[in-house]
């Protein structure tokens, strides 16, 4: 298989008159860990849910797992089984309990037995540290929790590339933690993943490259020690001094 | 003369329960209670309905109700879909049905069922078919109205994580969408099968025969052969040992599902 996970050329996007992404060229290796950053508006969430087609795109290419997903003929269920995705509000199915949530496309849609999507089930909840939750209901658990279910139920799907569309932003402070060291943990596992994030801690240390969008565009990529560490442009700048020290700062310009 | 609002309010609550009591009292001095007990309460009537007032008329509204309510549901069900899909005339039909049959009084769609049916297509169903098809067909246009609303409070986050994992949107909508949304209306569908229950006394237009008949139908029957309106009372305590669970259920589920259960997470 080839060494490349995700490659994007020439995606557009627009809702109605507005163009949300303009043009955006991307490639992850296999086994890389890929951050987003960037201020809100600037079309990262929506460049990380054409990935598995989420939303469709106006114009482009996007490749993952060698399989063009941007092919009007294409199999997207069964393509977007190989990309698992974590969302920021965790959206946990509240009908089900927790095994249920991890076990209920295994069954559906990889037509797993109900023994051997229960096994994989556990397996990957002992790896998010929460094996004692499995008969728990998602309100019944904290946001962190919940997230780590999130991320076990989309793990239990085999993926071959995980999307994170701002996995910690909705939780608490003291939350973020238990989260992002299931997310290194899976880095350090050898996982693709593109992250969405305002985490730059967790970016500096472990993407492989990060990515400061604005406007539609991709302004700067590279290294996270050159991207955040040395920005060279002056809007990556700018973000970076207000989002590193926010109190220095006053309001920013009106759009 | 300075009076403070709180004592005010209390006053005039006073009052209200003043005039309550006189109220009551002119009521129950003015009717003529010999008469009352006469018209309501005869005991003889009463006791020669039983039993066949409850393994009769009452099994028989249930029965009725409940095959109208299954029937009224999987319409309902489908009518709901069909608002909300993005095929243009499936939304027109289903609106169609809805407007008409939620505009029209149930006891005219009963009649035209009764009679259209048999002429239109030149066959006779049985009695329990025509009854499912007749309450069913209004329940549905109620029900499809609330669960298309249920649907819609789904967090469309619900369908998404159903996507991403590779479900089909169809898929995603019976395994993920349909159970919830049904959580969410159940309270709501609790009292239209109340409503459904009322409306099964309409189905006497249908003229059935004696053992097939329900409460109302049963009640006037009574009526007819007896100087007193004492079958008519019978007849509505029976519906309302029906009704009355039914509310408590409703309320029940209501109050669980605001509170326990399905609380939001602030995270």
């Amino acid at each position: 298989m080839s060494d490349v996970a995700v490659e994007i050329t020439g995606l557009k996007k627009s809702f109605g008159p507005l163009e949300v992404l303009k043009n955006i060229d991307l490639k992850v290796n296999r086994g890389d860990v890929v951050c987003i950053i960037g201020p809100s508006g600037s079309g990262k969430s929506t460049l990380l849910r054409c990935v598995n087609v989420l939303e469709e795109p106006n114009g482009g290419k996007i490749v993952v797992n060698g399989t063009e997903l941007t092919d009007p003929d294409v199999d997207i269920d069964s393509a977007r089984t190989k990309i698992g995705m974590v969302f920021q509000g965790f959206n946990l199915f509240s009908h089900l309990n927790v095994l249920a949530n991890l076990t209920v496309a295994q069954r559906k849609v990889l037509k797993r037995s109900e023994e051997e999507s229960s096994k994989i089930a556990l397996h990957n909840l002992e790896r998010v540290g929460l094996s004692e939750k499995a008969h728990s209901m998602p309100a019944q658990l904290s946001g962190g929790q919940q997230q780590r279910v999130a991320i076990a139920r989309a793990l239990s799907m085999d993926p071959e590339v995980m999307l994170f569309d701002e996995p910690t932003s909705a939780l608490d402070p003291e939350l973020v933690g238990d989260v992002l060291g299931v997310m290194r943990q899976l880095a350090d596992e050898g996982m693709t993943m593109l992250v969405v994030t305002h985490e730059m801690q967790f970016a500096r240390e472990v993407a492989d490259k990060v990515i400061f969008m604005d406007g539609g565009y991709i302004v700067e990529e590279g290294p996270a020690a050159d991207v955040i560490g040395n920005p060279q442009e002056p809007r990556t700048q700018e973000f970076l001094a207000r989002v590193l020290d926010p109190t220095h700062h006053g309001p920013s310009d009106p759009v | 003369m300075a009076m403070s609002k709180r004592k005010r309010a209390g006053y005039i609550r006073y009052a209200q329960y003043g005039l309550l009591v006189v109220i009551t009292l002119l009521v129950a001095f003015l009717a003529d209670w010999g008469q009352i007990k006469g018209a309501f309460f005869n005991t003889e009537i009463a006791a020669s309905m039983f039993p066949s007032v409850i393994t009769v008329a009452l099994k028989n509204t249930i029965i009725y109700t409940a095959l109208g309510f299954a029937f009224g549901l999987a319409l309902g069900l489908v009518l709901a879909l069909m608002k909300l899909s993005s095929v243009a005339p499936y939304r027109w039909i289903a609106t169609v049905y809805i407007e008409f049959f939620r505009g029209v009084p149930a006891l005219l769609v009963f009649i035209g069922i009764y009679y259209g049916v048999p002429i239109a297509f030149q066959m006779q169903f049985p009695p329990l078919t025509t009854v499912m098809l007749a309450l069913g067909g209004v329940g549905a246009a109620y029900m499809a109205e609330t669960i298309r609303a249920g649907i819609q409070a789904v967090p469309k986050g619900q369908v998404e994580a159903a996507r991403s994992l590779g479900m089909s949107s169809s898929r995603a909508m019976i395994t993920i969408v349909i159970p919830q949304a049904f959580r969410i209306i159940l309270p709501p569908l609790t009292n239209e099968l109340i409503l459904l229950t009322k409306d099964s006394s309409l189905i006497y237009i249908l003229g059935l025969f004696r053992e097939q008949y329900e409460l109302t139908k049963f009640g006037r029957e009574t009526l007819s052969r007896s100087p007193s309106l004492t079958p008519i009372l019978i007849a509505g305590l029976c519906y309302l040992i029906i009704t009355l669970p039914l509310g408590y259920l409703s309320r029940y589920l209501e109050r669980r599902g605001t509170t326990g259960g399905r609380k939001k997470v602030s995270a």
